[in-house]
């Protein structure tokens, strides 16, 4: 009887644990700051791609209601994938679209623009991958909706868009006043 | 002889040049042990060659030329990414059970063996 207690204990704490690591694989341990702690940096300085001038943060933004902040490089391959959608995003009166574009070559990242259209209003370069920091950025691609009245983040994607993230953006611009 | 010589000197500069660099990226080195590499979790920056990392130890260097201390940095990437990045975790009501678990398991531990050496 005390060996057969042993056993069907031993054998439930497998089964147990099999479940408990079974459900641990679906689970994503990925990391991703919330919204709140990142905050952004509007003083950041930057070089446009096409003039030699400096720009800040705050002078970019403050054209229209809404800005996406979209991180981008040539060399980034789902870049290229997410570029229709930016090109798409265009359309909407009330957004203004800033490229960064991040570690890049000059002379490769004017070519992808000319190759696949440009979405973006203003393009700054970071050619050290320092302001993406600043901004609290993991790298490419990289989009961030901001609030440009209240200076705050809306949304924040890692990673190439997609129909979805595509739809819920829009979403955010359309119920946000 | 004098190629000899002129070997050596080679090598001394070049390792002169090294040392030279490697005191300037200690402090960085020292920095970027302790925090994590956001983007390849399982490493530190310290570690890691992906861009993020490369990108984070070039920023660290720039806010050490800017003369701030190390707890300035800690805290200008805390309130970037979130207090995930620092490896050494901060006690609050989330982390309190890790900090207080090892001290509850010491005085457990202890109240038993001397429960065991009284009752010999």
């Amino acid at each position: 009887m005390v060996k057969n207690i042993k056993l069907i204990s031993v054998v439930f704490l497998v089964i147990l644990s099999f479940f408990i690591l079974l459900k641990g694989l679906n689970k994503t341990n990925n990391y991703s700051p919330n919204l709140n702690s990142s905050k952004i940096d509007f003083n950041f300085k930057a070089k446009f791609l096409y003039s030699d001038e400096e720009t800040t943060l705050y002078e970019l933004i403050n054209d229209k209601d809404f800005s996406i902040i979209n991180i981008w490089a040539s060399w980034c391959l789902p870049c290229r994938d997410e570029h229709s959608f930016l090109l798409n995003l265009k359309s909407l009166d009330k957004l203004n679209i800033i490229g960064i574009n991040y570690k890049d070559n000059e002379i490769n990242a004017k070519k992808f623009i000319k190759e696949l259209g440009n979405p973006y209003s203003k393009i700054v370069v970071d050619p050290s991958g320092v302001n993406s920091i600043e901004l609290g950025a993991y790298g490419v691609p990289e989009t961030i909706l901001i609030n440009n009245n209240s200076k705050t983040i809306l949304k924040k994607y890692i990673g190439p868009l997609d129909d979805e993230k595509f739809a819920e953006l829009k979403l955010i611009i359309k119920n946000e006043n | 002889m004098k190629i000899k010589i002129l070997i050596f000197i080679i090598i001394w500069l070049v390792s002169f040049f090294n040392f030279s660099y490697a005191d300037n990226s200690e402090k960085v080195d020292q920095i970027s042990k302790n925090l994590r590499c956001l983007i390849c979790q399982g490493q530190s920056v310290y570690d890691s060659q992906s861009d993020f990392a490369l990108s984070m130890k070039i920023l660290i260097q720039n806010k050490i030329d800017e003369g701030q201390n190390d707890e300035q940095i800690y805290d200008f990437l805390k309130s970037k990414y979130g207090e995930w990045i620092v490896y050494d975790p901060e006690i609050n009501k989330n982390t309190v059970l890790l900090w207080v678990l090892p001290l509850i398991l010491f005085v457990f531990g202890s109240i038993l063996i001397l429960r065991k050496v009284s009752i010999k």
